[in-house]
């Protein structure tokens, strides 16, 4: 299938040194300080406690909680659990009929049309 | 306190049209109070509460309380997309418990089908003032691929399978035929529907609700208002709402809100899920049915499969009869919202006003539950118990 054009995110003050450090090639996601828990999508404060949170380096591995491709459309959405906990949503690139729920994938950016990456995954 | 007892439905009204080019939206909406009125017996100058959500033009209540010049001392506007006129009548029910109104309307109305929209497949623009929208919107998570990652996952931990979910759509289809309002009023087979288009894998064209222009209203109101009325009483017994989301992380698809709604109703209702002789469950496709059966308690969670089989779903054939008018399915899916067509169907059979040939015998005890948003990712959940009195 067709591969969709992903366009570019929409950017917010909590957004944009996530796709800063992306653009250095960097995977960040966020922990909290008070209670030590990562979530996503990242947050100035902590979504289980409101502690104060702060960015880390991400593995990038991970596996597929579900998946559905829209073959028409060319592309896959997705849940993929980080190695690190959390579960993100995504698109996965490449040949939908070779995904499984539980399949291992690798992070994979795809850069967007003002050249900011965006994180996709694809089979490990 | 309780809304147990206090507020009775005695106003329900469905649009008769599922294409209205020639209509405004407002327009759709006094029409719809208007048929409301009607069915109860009511004057518009006995209103004295308004109810509406996102599908009303405007802000809030305000511009649809003035296009109908409507003087109320109690109004709402809780937006949870489709579930939020099961909701309102719970709300509805508080005031009027609390006497802060006497007669409340609750109106529902919209043109997604005359205006040409793509709902389930099409692509929403990015708003850096949704928290969520940097992180996914890129991503295109539209309705139809967020519901099917909720199938897919139940397909994944419970083997749930496309048959299984088809046998949703055939026994909406049963029930439809006898509609003559309905959209889709041929009856369809298992194989109809897993030879259908795939939309999102795993789900088929046939698996997904319909686009209709339409809408509805209700009217609630107090014990001793319904009693001098001449309609058949239907009491509101107890309700539930619950949002549920991504959980900063913790994403589990394996249920939706419903699964804590749903026992909030029960237990004001003070009835269990095998006491319900009739439920309309949302139906924006079959596995939000799947699901929400599930969370409501009418089987074991993973058992959904086997129990939407064989039939199980269709009136006067199998244990729980379920959207008889059709549901989003076959009949009708109003401003993309499909909250308050399942309260209708509910009023009706209560009152025994449903087509013979789907009416449940001695229909005294019914659910009314719906969801609003994607169960995917993010939704509200409101469930509504009813009992004829």
């Amino acid at each position: 299938m067709a591969d969709r054009i992903i366009p570019s995110p929409v950017q917010s003050p909590e957004s944009e040194p996530f796709y800063a450090a992306a653009k250095e090639g960097k995977f960040m996601i966020r922990r909290c300080k008070d209670c030590g828990k990562p979530h996503w999508y990242p947050r100035a404060l902590c979504p289980f406690c409101f502690g104060d949170t702060e960015w880390e380096a991400a593995s990038g591995d991970g596996i597929i909680y579900s998946f559905s491709p829209m073959r028409r459309a060319g592309y896959t959405i997705a849940y993929v659990t980080l190695k690190e906990g959390p579960t993100m949503l995504t698109n996965i690139i490449g040949d939908p009929d070779k995904l499984a729920c539980g399949a291992p994938v690798k992070l994979q950016w795809t850069v967007t049309e003002d050249g900011t990456p965006v994180p996709t995954f694809a089979a490990a | 306190m309780s809304i147990k007892g206090r507020a009775y439905i005695v106003g329900a009204f469905e649009h008769p049209t599922r294409k209205a080019p020639d209509k405004s939206v407002a327009q759709l909406h006094a029409e719809c109070a208007k048929g409301a009125l009607a069915d109860a017996g009511l004057k518009k100058s006995d209103i004295d509460g308004y109810i509406c959500a996102g599908d009303a033009p405007g802000m809030g209540p305000i511009n649809m309380l003035d296009y109908m010049n409507l003087k109320v001392r109690f109004f709402d506007s809780t937006d949870v997309g489709g579930s939020s006129y099961i909701a309102h009548v719970a709300h509805a029910a508080q005031a009027i418990a609390m006497g802060k109104a006497n007669v409340v309307l609750i109106t529902l109305a919209g043109r997604p089908r005359s205006e040409g929209q793509a709902t389930g497949t099409a692509a929403r623009p990015g708003n850096p003032a949704i928290p969520d929208s940097p992180w996914e919107t890129h991503f295109a998570p539209v309705t139809a691929n967020v519901y099917a990652m909720v199938a897919a996952r139940h397909m994944y931990e419970y083997g749930t399978t496309s048959e299984q979910l088809a046998w949703i759509k055939v026994a909406a289809s049963h029930h439809a035929q006898y509609n003559e309002h309905a959209m889709l009023r041929n009856v369809v087979t298992v194989e109809d529907v897993v030879n259908s288009p795939m939309v999102s894998d795993p789900l088929h064209r046939l698996d997904c609700c319909v686009i209709s222009d339409g809408g509805g209203a209700l009217i609630v109101t107090s014990p001793e208002i319904a009693r001098s009325l001449k309609r058949p009483l239907v009491k509101v017994m107890g309700a539930g709402e619950a949002p549920k989301g991504q959980f900063g992380g913790e994403v589990d698809l394996r249920f939706s809100g419903g699964a804590w709604s749903g026992p909030m109703a029960f237990a004001e209702a003070g009835v269990r899920p095998a006491d319900i002789k009739y439920a309309s469950i949302y139906d924006s496709f079959t596995i939000t049915v799947l699901q929400q059966i599930e969370d409501m308690g009418f089987c074991e969670r993973g058992r959904g499969g086997a129990f939407v089989s064989d039939g199980n779903l269709i009136s006067g054939v199998g244990k729980l009869p379920f959207n008889t008018d059709g549901g989003g399915l076959c009949n009708n899916h109003p401003a993309n919202r499909g909250g308050i067509t399942k309260v209708i169907e509910a009023v009706r059979q209560l009152r025994g006003e449903a087509h013979p040939k789907v009416q449940v015998p001695n229909c005294d005890l019914a659910l009314a539950h719906g969801t609003g948003g994607l169960i995917g990712s993010r939704h509200g959940s409101a469930t509504l118990i009813m009992e004829r009195e």
